[in-house]
This record gives C-alpha cells, sequence and structure tokens, in this order.
C-alpha cells in the first residue's frame, strides 16, 4: 500500500474528473473550432466548463484562457507583458521556477522575503520605487498565491496596494497554482490582474492550465496560430482535460471549508507525531502562516536524498525541494531566500496532504519517517545536536 | 547481495548493472549530478541522466540520482582550478573516484543499506588465499582503467564490484545490443566530464582564475619569447609556447608560476633520473623495491625501485631503471607489480 504524501507536487485525480473526461476521449472527439454539429457539442463542452471554471475564480467567463499547464500560464503572463508593454518583470525570490526563471530569463528584478518566505513588502517598495526613480517602467510583478514548497501564504490586496502605489502601470500576476486547494479564489482574484492554475494539483488532469485575463486581455499571447481561445491561446482545445479541470475545480471549491480543517489536523497530527518521535524535527512555518495541506520540516542529522530513499523503499511518497532536469533535487532556493541555514535545510522534507489523505497515511507516515530516520541517524553514529532555541518556528 | 551500481548513462555501466542482475543481485542503478553547468552533453549532463535512467527502466531495476554537486565542487572542482593557478596538473577524474564516487557515493550506499557499489570501470578485483584482496588490470587492454581507481584500498575493494573488468569493450557492446539497450553504441566519454570541447580547458580556467603572462627562457635563462598564460602550460608541453617553428624542438622542462618564468629545453634536457610521489595510497600494505610505473590514463609503464623516503611520511622515492621524461607535478602515479597486471598502490607526483 503507497502512502502518498506528495500532493503538492501533484494530486490524484477525482474519480468523477475521471468519468467526465471519457465521453470527450471515446465519443465527443471533435475539434471544438471545428463547423459542424459534432464539433458545436464539443465547444459547448469548452465554453460550459470555462462558465464553471469562472464562477469558482469569481472573474467573467470570458477572462479564462485554458492553457497547456500551470507553467505555459505562468510564462504567458510574464512574457506576454513584457512583450506588450516593454520594462522590468519582478518577483520575490521563493517562487517557482515557471515565474522566477522566466523573471531572471528576461533580466527582471528578483526581491527578497521575510522568514515565513513572504514577499518583502518593504523591499518591494524601495525596489519599485528605485525602478521608477531610473525611469524604468515595470510591467509586471508576480507573486504567488501560496508557496509550492513551505506553503505559505501571501497577502495580494496589501501586494497590489504597494504595485499601484510605487509602479500603478504595473500588471500584477499571481501563480496560485498551490493555492486551489485551500483558499477561496473569489477572494483573491479581484486582487490581480494574471493568475496562473494548473488542474492536477486540485484533482484535475495534467496537461491543463488556466490563465485569467481579469478585466480582458493586456498581454501578448504566447502560442500563435489559429486563433483559438479569442486569439489568447492558439491550439486545439484539451476538451476532455477542460471538462474534467471544471469538474475537479468546483467539487474542490465545494469541499475546500470541511477539507481545510480535516486536513489541518491531519497535518498537525502528522508534524506532532514525528516531533514525539524524533529529536531535532523542526517545523518550517508556524502552522498559522501555512496552507492546511503543508507540512514541511527539516530533519537534524540526515540527509533529504537518503531520507527519501528509504521512504521510497517503503512506499511512502514525498519530496524535499525541487528536481532540477537530471531528476536530482537541487538545494532548495526557497529555504534559502527565507534564511534557513543551508545545514539545516540538507534534512528537508517535504510532505504535503490532499483530498485522498487518511488518518491511516498519516499514522504510516509518521513511523515510516521516524524509523527511517532513526536509522540513518544510528548508522551515522551522530546523535543529532539539540539546541532548545533551534525551532525556526511554532 | 544488495548492489547499487553506479550508472553514468554509458554502455560500461548499462551492462554492469544487466550482469549483476543476471548475477541474482538487487541492483538499484544511481547516477550521481556532480556538475551543474554546461557540458558536452547538456547542463547538468542531463542526456546521460537521461540514457541511465531509460537502461535502467529496460532492465526492470529502480533508478536515482543524486546530487552531489557540492562535493564535486570542493573536491574535484575547485582544487582542479586551484592546483592549475599553482602551476599544477592534477586529473580530476582520479580525485572524483577518490572523494565522491569511492568514499560519498560509498558510504551513502553503506548508509542505506547496500553490501556493494558496482560501476562499470575496466578493473579486476582478485582475492588471494590469505584474504587479501587485489586491484587488477582489467582484461582489454586497451580500455584497462585500473589507474583511474587505484586509490582503493581493502576495506573499499569488500564493498566494490567491477562487473565488466573481466569483458572486451567489443563483447560489453555486444551485451548491451543483445537486449536493445539504448547505450550499446554510445561512444565512450572522452576527457573531463565539466571541461566542453567547444570551451576547452582554456575558457573553463579563464573564467576562473586569471592568467599571467609569462617569459620563456632557455636552460641559461636567455628570454625566447612569452606565453599568454602560465597557468596554462604543462611540463613537456612542445606546442603553443609562443616560439617560432623550424628550430630545434623544444620542450616545456620546467614552469614557475610565481617568478612566471617557463624554461624549455631539448627532449634530453626533460629526462630525470628519479621522481618523488606523494599522497600514497596502497591497495594492501606498503612496498618498496622492484614496481613496473604507470604515469597517465593508457601510458606505457616502466621499471623502476621505490622506497619510502624517510623524512615524509607518505612519499616514495621513484628511481628510474632507465632515465625517463619528467613527469608534470600533480599527475597520479601508480605502481604495478613485475607482471604489469597488479595494481599496487600510487599517489601524485611532486
Amino acid at each position: 500500500m503507497v502512502t502518498y504524501l506528495d500532493h503538492a507536487a501533484s494530486a490524484p485525480m477525482r474519480d468523477e474528473a475521471i468519468e467526465a473526461m471519457l465521453p470527450y476521449l471515446r465519443d465527443q472527439y471533435a475539434n471544438p473550432s471545428g463547423s459542424h454539429r459534432f464539433a458545436r457539442q464539443a465547444r459547448q463542452a469548452v465554453d460550459e466548463s470555462r462558465d464553471r471554471v469562472a464562477a469558482v475564480l469569481g472573474c467573467r467567463p470570458n477572462d479564462v484562457v485554458f492553457t497547456g499547464c500551470g507553467t505555459e500560464s505562468d510564462n504567458m503572463a510574464i512574457t506576454g507583458a513584457v512583450q506588450r508593454h516593454g520594462g522590468v518583470a519582478v518577483c520575490p525570490a521563493v517562487e517557482h521556477h515557471a515565474v522566477l526563471e522566466v523573471v531572471e530569463h528576461h533580466g527582471g528584478t528578483v526581491v527578497g522575503v521575510d522568514a515565513a518566505g513572504r514577499v518583502d513588502l518593504d523591499e518591494l517598495a524601495t525596489r519599485l520605487g528605485a525602478l521608477a526613480d531610473a525611469g524604468r517602467t515595470v510591467s509586471i510583478v508576480s507573486v504567488m498565491a501560496v508557496n509550492n514548497e513551505v506553503g505559505s501564504v501571501n497577502d495580494l490586496a496589501a501586494v497590489r496596494r504597494v504595485v499601484r502605489r510605487h509602479a500603478p502601470d504595473a500588471l500584477l500576476h499571481t501563480d496560485a497554482v498551490q493555492a486551489a486547494s485551500w483558499l477561496d479564489l473569489r477572494q483573491v482574484t479581484p486582487h490581480v490582474d494574471l493568475l496562473s492554475l494548473s488542474a492536477h494539483k486540485f484533482g484535475g488532469p495534467k496537461g491543463v492550465g488556466v490563465l485569467v485575463e481579469n478585466g480582458g486581455p493586456r498581454i501578448d499571447p504566447l502560442l500563435i496560430g489559429g486563433g483559438q481561445e479569442r486569439e489568447r491561446r492558439s491550439g486545439t482545445h484539451n476538451t476532455a482535460g477542460i471538462v474534467a479541470t471544471a469538474v475537479a475545480l468546483e467539487l474542490t471549491d465545494a469541499d475546500r471549508p470541511t477539507e481545510n480543517d480535516r486536513l489541518a489536523l491531519l497535518r498537525d497530527q502528522l508534524v506532532d507525531g514525528l516531533q514525539a518521535a524524533l529529536d531535532g524535527v523542526h517545523e518550517t512555518l508556524a502552522r498559522s502562516e501555512k496552507v492546511a495541506g503543508s507540512a514541511h520540516v527539516c530533519i537534524d542529522g540526515i540527509e533529504s536524498e537518503s531520507l527519501l530513499f528509504l521512504l521510497d523503499e517503503a512506499d511512502v511518497c514525498a519530496s524535499a525541494a525541487s528536481a532540477c532536469a537530471s531528476g536530482a533535487m537541487e538545494p532548495s532556493h526557497v529555504l534559502a531566500a527565507m534564511g534557513v541555514p543551508h545545514e539545516r535545510a540538507l534534512g528537508a522534507l517535504r510532505m504535503s496532504l490532499g483530498h485522498t489523505t487518511t488518518v491511516d497515511d498519516v499514522e504510516r507516515g509518521v513511523d515510516v519517517v521516524a524509523a527511517a530516520v532513526t536509522r540513518l541517524r544510528d548508522h551515522a553514529g551522530s546523535a543529532p545536536v539539540l539546541s532548545g532555541s533551534g525551532r525556526v518556528s511554532s | 547481495m544488495k548492489v547499487m551500481c553506479a550508472m553514468s548513462g554509458g554502455v560500461d555501466s548499462s551492462v554492469a548493472a544487466l550482469l549483476l542482475l543476471e548475477a541474482g543481485h538487487e541492483v538499484v542503478g544511481v547516477t550521481m549530478k556532480l556538475w551543474g553547468g554546461d557540458s558536452d552533453t547538456g547542463c547538468c549532463s542531463v542526456s546521460d541522466v537521461d540514457d541511465a535512467r531509460r537502461v535502467a527502466q529496460q532492465l526492470g531495476i529502480d533508478h536515482l540520482v543524486f546530487n552531489f554537486g557540492d562535493d564535486f565542487d570542493t573536491h574535484v572542482v575547485d582544487p582542479y582550478v586551484a592546483a592549475h593557478a599553482a602551476g599544477v596538473t592534477p586529473n580530476p577524474c582520479i580525485e572524483c573516484n577518490r572523494t565522491v564516487k569511492f568514499a560519498r557515493l560509498a558510504e551513502r550506499a553503506d548508509l542505506l543499506g547496500f553490501d556493494a557499489v558496482a560501476t562499470g570501470h575496466h578493473a579486476n578485483i582478485g582475492r588471494e588465499s590469505d584474504g587479501t584482496l587485489t586491484l587488477l588490470r582489467g582484461d582489454d587492454p586497451a580500455k584497462d582503467q585500473s589507474y583511474v581507481v587505484h586509490m582503493l584500498d581493502q576495506a573499499q575493494l569488500a564493498r566494490t564490484m567491477f562487473p565488466v573488468g573481466g569483458m572486451h569493450k567489443s563483447e560489453v557492446r555486444e551485451r548491451a545490443a543483445q537486449i536493445d539497450l539504448r547505450t550499446a553504441d554510445k561512444p565512450d566519454s572522452q576527457d573531463v566530464c565539466f571541461i566542453t570541447s567547444t570551451g576547452g580547458r582554456t575558457s573553463f580556467l579563464g573564467d576562473r582564475i586569471p592568467f599571467h603572462r609569462a617569459d620563456v627562457v632557455d636552460l641559461d635563462g636567455a628570454r625566447l619569447g612569452e606565453v599568454e598564460s602560465v597557468e596554462m602550460v604543462t611540463i613537456g608541453q612542445r606546442k603553443g609556447i609562443g616560439l617560432p617553428g623550424g628550430g630545434p624542438k623544444r620542450y616545456v622542462v620546467d614552469v614557475d608560476t610565481t617568478t612566471r618564468i617557463v624554461t624549455v629545453g631539448a627532449d634530453s634536457d626533460l629526462l630525470r633520473n628519479d621522481l618523488v610521489v606523494h599522497s600514497m595510497a596502497w591497495v594492501d600494505h606498503v612496498v618498496s623495491g622492484d614496481v613496473r610505473v604507470q604515469a597517465s590514463a593508457h601510458g606505457a609503464t616502466q621499471r623502476a625501485v621505490i622506497e619510502a623516503v624517510d623524512e615524509r611520511p607518505g612519499a616514495v622515492t621513484v628511481t628510474w631503471a632507465e632515465p625517463q621524461r619528467r613527469i608534470a607535478p600533480g599527475q597520479s602515479v601508480v605502481f604495478y607489480d613485475l607482471t604489469d597486471r597488479r595494481v599496487l598502490g600510487g599517489g601524485i607526483a611532486d
């Protein structure tokens, strides 16, 4: 039996979403852009899905653009803004690579974060002001809603105030890929101009992303061709994927209040269990500062790669930081930006919970992680160095 | 046994994994991510990792990637750069074997419950009647790699396997082709993994250390010309030292990065009667007396007598049977028995 504690990497698809896809794979396979009855049926499915997604996101249906993945949405937002408006792209240092690498690719500006991984609003104001003083325009500021590694939540209303004051012409984008399961997106969308989602993070299929262009198109498209998605994103619609995305998003939205409560309890049980079983388990962020499904810890006296190997052998799925192109774990740029010491970051473990997580998963997770850590520490022959003040925050 | 097979994405380690499986071992393939910069196979050698992963899938074994980039920088790349700055010519592949592959990876394998680490090196491990383990040349003389794994001691050999050491390269490729492994026809890797064929050593080092112009002088101190970067000059070098052609062949016989002087002379001026080798690692016990000596990866061996240097622990004096060309400081020097088959130990030329 596999204990899956890696929902932030990809969540299992919801059965209803799988069922919803099948007719569009088997029977309703026509190209939604076609001119016959068969095509119109597929087109209707795409348009209805757009309405349903817009309702959850609190935006107009015509502002919803279906893309090929979250990374494409992020790229379209930033590259599209830079191409349309020129000027500088800005983001905090803890963004997902799908944002951070794009901003750096365009020669943009990266700003720091606080110890909880949230964008440093004072530094953001200073940097935007300095760019303005230097006569440089800012095309886009991109601040993630929820961090994918440690689960911290940015206050996008506050970010918006800073951006409007210091870079009034800049667009504000949020990578909300990790937010859909935890935040009411109707409370997020109004604060931003652009918002990116990825379906497979909330029980939809891989290969579908969403970009919300709040208030209409103000950026250049990335993919140019047949003019689908109102010329915002060319390429044949992934009808089955889009339908399943709408189904999964609606279910996630409906379950959110109860799931937030249920999973926060399980997450607390997981981390409490580890801290009871082991010394030197540091909860990276206080529980009040992160989303319910996020259980990120740094464990003294072990290396993440070794721990993940033993967890894998015991059929427990978790992760450490993001992987590079070779598949190797990279030292976490998120923990580094938050000021977590390198030594501590070596023992990072990200466990992430989601809609299929049960109390059995949590109990088994505690047992297996505790046994693996104990084995690694015993073998290394080095007892963890305990320090009463060592905990980052909790 | 439970064996961790280091899979580089080449054909030798692919077949090593295959042979381990056939021998009934429990095998997990591991590719080390060592270098994060440019390489001839893409950033982080991603296409090599892809090849290793696909071979592992074909064999039905698990495959993992371990990131030892920090260790590689600290123990291989940084010393390589520092050595060049000091006018020394190191062998980074040997340092990688010494500090990463047979140290960091082997320790992790031990930690994770593996009985041994296997690699695709062409070398053999034997056992004497008294239980002593021996490190022997690979069976394919053209591909023998005992030189680059000479630093393994008894404890390491006991936990190391070289499954393809008894095969010729053509057999290795045949075995890979028989089961359609994608690496069957892959060319052997050449040179240093972190130096690209387009940029070369000059570009790599030029990005990391300042180059200094140096005078080129003859043995009497007469100035003959100059070189742009003394850090790139190696003992024994003949080309690229800024001297006009046509005259007698001149070789670099000495490099001094402090005074920035490159001394050149005739071939015969390179000849030496002896050599001191430091940082010795012995396969079993300390050896003195008659040996054969190899001073490059695929070089011929020469007869010599070795004896410990009294006042320098870990150093030996090599007295050549016949005068030999000077060996560049930093090169690995490996001692074999008189059959030229068994590794006794090795160290680094003064």
